[in-house]
């Protein structure tokens, strides 16, 4: 799995952004997982706060802030404990291009 | 006739033409007409509308089709809260207008056959539309006959609120409003698996939440037909406790487990359970559930003792009948049926689906997620949530290690995140532009 994820990051990386909503169909749907608490696209329309635009940095420290309980967290702690780190960087990346 | 999966994508996966793999091999006879891919949605819940919004944006060139009976969406989720008298109906009633503009058709209607064979589906109002895959998305069917004396006439005075309508949580309100202070409200929770887990207790909360405000010297009675509290049990005997004198002589809320309703008597205003009749001056009996009625039609309805419909996690496909997917509710999973499964795995539907729709093999490693808010009171809230992995030893989706639990204590903080999550999680599923005016409030 893990290699077919760096595959997959890696035809994104050499397609470039452009063509990143084919190249990259699973960061698509794990970032649409975020939906329901984050609004559609990252969009959020309530208190929790939107991942649209997010610097992909930023968002893969902060994944690993609430992992390792640095950053307090309601329910973001038990998430980011789902997620690999490779997953963390596809996410960053989708959102970072989504703004 | 069964195709092994992994067979069928190895022979469709050679095939350029993406559409005709959305059939079996052997059935030609459905193969597409016109050259895009035909999928019919039953049911516009949590599920089914956002499969339909998601699968309209990662395939556009499929053909979608909704099929739902009702003109417009009501929330289960945040529907206590009308009980409470926190949100009215109207609050938790969303339009269909924008999904409507997403997908290619929208039926409103009931399906009363499914083909299997012919794969085509008809309604009551006497279409018959032909599919190359169908997804039930229908929620659940509740079984009126399991508890005697439940019938027509009973159910104009006792309300199950389980689905939410004006009928049903909106009298339950009325009924609550009218009850007298020192009145009984004696509700039921229905055997596991069941919709919603910690639907049941919550609504415990926010009927004592109203109670206290404006009947102090009420009860609620609570039977349970599980042996214990089915979901978020340290966080619920907390706010009972903390909130409405749970333990103590004075207590609001009079819990009993291992009380399964199995009569009721509208006349009498009475539930029967194994042990005695509990008298109510208002009674809110769930009866046990089951898959939708349309998954019965398709015959999917095959685990569990035929209640809910065995599904191949990867793709949500019957195990039962090739080239029909279940969704929500209706799905015999070892998730929660939540409205936030619903609509992630309404998500990873689409998204297998598209993917062999393009000629590519599904996702093998789907991750999907639950979080889930239940109300303490008019203020406060908190969660459980969880991650789904594929674990290819159990073949299932299971949490990774701390990838699963509950909130340590009740917050304002969580409410105002229920509240953005209701908001959020409607928008997601119908497609609810950003500048829509919610008036619902946590």
């Amino acid at each position: 799995m893990k290699k077919s994820i760096a595959l997959t990051l890696l035809i994104a990386g050499a397609l470039g952004a452009a063509a990143s909503a084919h190249a990259d169909p699973r960061a698509r749907f794990m970032a649409a997982n975020c939906a329901y608490c984050h609004g559609p696209d990252g969009h959020s329309r309530g208190a929790v706060p939107s991942l649209a635009g997010l610097e992909a940095k930023y968002f893969v420290d902060q994944m690993k802030a609430f992992r390792d309980g640095s950053r307090p967290a309601t329910v973001m702690q038990k998430h980011a404990m789902g997620y690999t780190e490779a997953e963390y960087e596809a996410l960053g990346k989708w959102f970072e291009s989504h703004k | 006739m069964t195709i092994d999966r992994r067979e069928f994508l190895k022979v469709s996966a050679g095939a350029a033409g993406a559409v005709t793999l959305s059939g079996l091999a052997g059935c030609a006879t459905t193969s597409v007409a016109g050259g895009k891919a035909k999928v019919i949605v039953v049911g516009a819940g949590f599920g089914g509308s956002t499969f339909a919004r998601y699968m309209k944006m990662w395939s556009p060139e499929t053909e979608v089709t909704v099929i739902e009976p009702l003109g417009q969406f009501v929330s289960c989720p945040f529907s206590n809260t009308v009980l409470a008298g926190t949100n009215k109906m109207e609050d938790i009633t969303m339009p269909y207008d924008y999904i409507k503009k997403v997908v290619d058709n929208w039926v409103t209607d009931t399906v009363t056959a499914i083909d299997n064979e012919k794969r085509t589906v008809t309604t009551a109002g006497g279409k018959t539309l032909a599919y190359d895959r169908l997804v039930l998305a229908g929620g659940i069917e509740l079984l009126f006959d399991k508890v005697q004396g439940y019938d027509a006439e009973a159910q104009k005075t006792i309300k199950h609120a389980w689905k939410a309508s004006p009928d049903q949580t909106g009298v339950l309100r009325k009924q609550l409003e009218a009850m007298p202070d020192g009145g009984t409200f004696v509700m039921s929770v229905p055997m596991s698996p069941y919709r919603c887990p910690p639907g049941p207790y919550e609504r415990a909360c926010q009927v004592a939440t109203y109670f206290k405000k404006a009947k102090p010297k009420s009860k609620i009675i609570v039977l349970d037909g599980n042996p214990d509290i089915a979901s978020k049990k340290g966080l619920f005997l907390a706010a009972w406790k903390k909130h409405y004198g749970y333990g103590t002589p004075d207590s609001m809320i009079d819990y009993r487990p291992n009380n399964m309703p199995r009569a009721v008597d509208a006349k009498k205003m009475t539930v029967g359970t194994e042990f005695d009749d509990v008298k109510g001056d208002v009674i809110n009996v769930v009866p046990p559930m089951r898959a939708a009625t349309v998954c019965g039609l398709a015959g999917v309805r095959n685990g569990n003792n035929g209640s809910w419909c065995a599904i191949d996690y990867l793709t949500f496909e019957s195990k039962e009948v090739p080239n029909v997917h279940i969704l929500g509710d209706s799905a015999l999973t070892n998730f929660p049926k939540s409205g936030s499964v619903a609509n992630n795995t309404g998500k990873m539907c689409a998204y297998a689906m598209s993917e062999m729709f393009a000629g590519r093999q599904p996702d093998p490693s789907p991750v999907v997620t639950n979080t889930c808010y239940s109300a303490g009171s008019d203020s406060v809230a908190f969660h459980v949530a969880t991650v789904f992995r594929w674990d290819p030893e159990k073949k299932a989706l299971v949490p990774p290690k701390g990838a699963n639990g509950v909130s340590k204590e009740e917050s304002e903080l969580e409410m105002a995140y229920m509240e953005s999550w209701a908001k959020n999680v409607w928008a997601d599923t119908l497609g609810l532009p950003e500048n829509y005016n919610y008036t619902a409030k946590g």
